[in-house]
């Protein structure tokens, strides 16, 4: 997992509540036996006019110019801010893997879906909470001032924009903190707990016979 | 003071706790589909990984396969990007031996959610897990089941653990008697419309109360598989005789001292009478008419007597986009009576609305009937190989031919249009299924969530009439 720490970042604004991640990465992109390929078809029905399926040469589908993503000024943005439940239905991690591949480190929202939440630390990507009116603030500065960047501090936990004029704290789990910003592979921390693992296991095997028959 | 539920099953499986609280909990049944798994094996084998306990997991290809042409084989499968799914299952099973694997064809295949459940690999006081957010179906049988993403997929291949932290506890209480024609469906439904789609986000949700313990397992399983649309990983319900009775002789399920000794166990899962819930919701259910949502998301739902809110009426500005946006993908006009939609196609299957209960219940209703000449497609999809000879040795098959539905093979289908099931773009659909997302059921698509029985009762009329009325 690639490590976060400090991310200066354009700020691209979507303004919807209950993003689910069937929008995210629609269902047809799900077939891949891969972790990769997915950012073409981030946000794939509203991103271009017509009917998106695998195989297709993205780049060559009619985008949708309505699509808050597709305007120029958003090109290159590393932070998506969103609303209320972001990211909720479908426990696929193609949402992530979307979001990142596209480009995306950070999304800020004032609540996320729980197994979404969870996912996006798995890969590297940080969704920050920032309480409802932190987040309409932010998405009225977006709105007013092209190229509206963010600072997104892990260590202070802290997002700030760029003359640290104003700045908003954030809570995340020390664990995930710390293997965010050292990159670790969640793994082999945990498996440096396999001894106790495997005596609580040894234990529930005497107790529950059942459960391991 | 007493413990929840929740806490029993979470103190239960503890392995080791973090300083800030992030837990190992240990995972006794992991559920595997074809979707969320290829790249967590090929994670594993990357990193030169054994999987822990594969005795643990149970297996199934429910999302892509076909629900016609069984006998054209894997051949059958004629995208060949689903197909490379369901072999690479297939090989992952060949080289990681899993406790039981129902591969596509199989005669016991299924949706994980039937399935588990269904061979007794569900059992209460396990820790369930599964790359699907319905795994929450399992916390019908008191167990603390739960979806997990693709990497957790490999972190409990790995491991046998997830990391995780304790989420607060939410009691949903519902008493009284349900009306005939109002299911559980029409519960969940009902309290997802009440608390919100991210309503038990950060929670886990007990059902409780006497409407609760009156209902079957297949009724609860219906609610906990809704638990996720109200935003909360699990719901659970305490186990009663009703639990007991349904895992007696499953293939899986103990037998002889070993099912004595279990079955004194899971008496124990239940909340203590002192245990206190971080919040609590309740619900009448006499007052409770059969539900039908009318926008993208579960929590846009209203009853059959009502109609189609008008977003002018809405004072909150979000919300009044949303509804507004909902309409509009919909093809709705605000204050439309609910009973004049009129639909396309019907859908009666899905994890939360595929097992034998579900399709005796649909069938009732069916039964000397015709569906309505408008209709141009009514789909039964087992929710497995079981449920679908189960249903076949009752005649529940012929009901349904005979009233012009198309009775299937078991899989996910049009529940998510990942196969060949589908809505054409406009098309409109009476769906047992639990999600309304634009384009769930196919680009374009739009879906209207309701019981088994309003389901039948739409394919007849062409339209949502109200099932309590039809006799
Ligand atoms: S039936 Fe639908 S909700 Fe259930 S597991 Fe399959 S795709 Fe998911």
């Amino acid at each position: 997992m690639e490590k976060f720490t400090v991310l200066n970042g354009l700020v691209a604004p979507l303004d919807r509540a209950n993003v689910d991640t069937d929008a995210i990465i629609p269902k047809q992109f799900l077939k891949s036996i891969k972790r990769s390929g997915f950012g073409p078809n981030l946000f794939d029905a509203w991103r271009y006019l017509d009917h998106g399926e695998p195989g297709m040469d993205h780049a060559r589908r009619a985008l949708n110019p309505d699509f808050v993503l597709n305007q120029p000024r958003f090109k290159g943005a590393s932070i998506l801010i969103a609303r209320k439940n972001f990211g909720c239905g479908s426990s696929r991690e193609h949402a992530p893997w979307a979001l990142l591949e596209y480009g995306f480190r950070c999304v800020i929202a004032p609540s996320f879906a729980d197994i979404f939440y969870n996912n996006c630390y798995k890969n590297g990507l940080l969704p920050v909470v920032l309480p409802e009116t932190e987040v309409d603030r932010l998405f009225y500065d977006v709105a007013s001032f092209p190229g509206f960047r963010l600072i997104v501090d892990l260590g202070k936990q802290e997002v700030s924009i760029l003359d640290a004029s104003r700045s908003a704290h954030f809570e995340i789990d020390a664990y995930r903190k710390h293997c965010l910003l050292n990159g670790l592979d969640e793994i082999g921390l945990t498996l440096t707990h396999a001894d106790k693992i495997r005596s609580f296991e040894a234990r529930r095997r005497e107790r529950q016979p059942w459960l391991f028959s | 003071m007493g413990r929840t539920l929740y806490d029993k099953l979470w103190d239960d499986h503890v392995v080791h706790v973090g300083d800030d609280g992030t837990t190992l909990l240990y995972v006794d049944r992991h559920l595997v589909h074809e979707v969320t798994s290829p790249q967590a094996f090929e994670g594993l084998k990357l990193a030169g990984r054994k999987p822990w306990r594969m005795d643990s997991v149970v297996a199934t290809a429910d999302h892509n396969t076909p629900t016609t042409d069984w006998g054209r084989g894997i051949a059958g499968i004629v995208d060949p990007v689903s197909r490379l799914q369901v072999e690479t299952l297939d090989a992952n099973m060949r080289e990681f031996r899993a406790k039981a694997y129902f591969p596509f064809l199989d005669k016991r295949q299924g949706i994980v959610h039937v399935i588990g459940p269904e061979t007794g690999a569900t059992l209460p006081g396990m820790t369930v897990v599964c790359g699907d957010s319905h795994t929450s179906t399992h916390g019908a049988f008191a167990c603390l089941a739960f979806g997990i993403g693709t990497s957790e997929v490999e972190h409990v291949l790995a491991t046998q653990c997830v990391n995780t932290k304790k989420m607060k506890n939410l009691r949903v209480t519902v008493d009284g008697l349900l009306e005939r024609g109002v299911t559980a469906k029409d519960v969940a439904l009902a309290v997802i419309g009440s608390i919100g789609t991210a309503g038990g986000t950060g929670y886990a949700i007990e059902f409780a109360g006497g409407t609760i313990r009156a209902l079957s397992m297949e009724s609860r399983m219906t609610l906990c598989n809704m638990a996720i649309e109200a935003g909360a990983r699990s719901g659970m319900v305490a186990v009663d005789e009703n639990t007991i009775g349904y895992l007696k002789g499953r293939p899986f399920a103990p037998t002889g001292e070993a099912w004595n000794r279990a079955a004194a166990y899971w008496r124990t899962l239940a909340s203590d009478p002192d245990a206190r819930f971080e919040r609590e919701v309740r619900l009448d259910a006499r007052a409770l008419k059969p539900q039908v949502t009318w926008g993208t998301s579960p929590e846009m739902v209203a009853s059959i007597e009502d109609r189609v809110p008008d977003p002018d009426k809405e004072k909150d500005a979000a919300r009044r986009e949303g509804m507004e946006r909902a309409l509009q993908y919909m093809g709705l006009k605000p204050n439309t009576p609910i009973g004049e939609i009129r639909i396309d196609k019907v859908f009666i299957g899905s994890c939360t609305n595929s097992r034998i209960e579900d399709l005796r219940a649909a069938a009732a209703v069916v039964k000397g009937r015709h569906v309505a000449a408008s209709v141009r497609l009514a789909l039964v999809v087992p929710g497995s190989g079981v449920v679908k000879a189960q249903a076949e040795r009752e005649g529940l098959d012929r009901v349904f031919r005979d009233a012009g539905f198309e009775w299937r093979e078991p899989g996910c289908s049009m529940c998510l249009a990942m196969n060949a099931d589908r809505l054409e773009p406009g098309e409109r659909c009476a769906s047992t299924s639990n999600r309304n997302f634009e384009g769930r059921q196919g680009a374009g698509g739009r879906t209207h969530l309701v019981s088994p029985e309003m389901a039948a009762g739409a394919a007849i009329a062409g339209h949502f009439v109200d099932v309590r009325r039809l006799g």
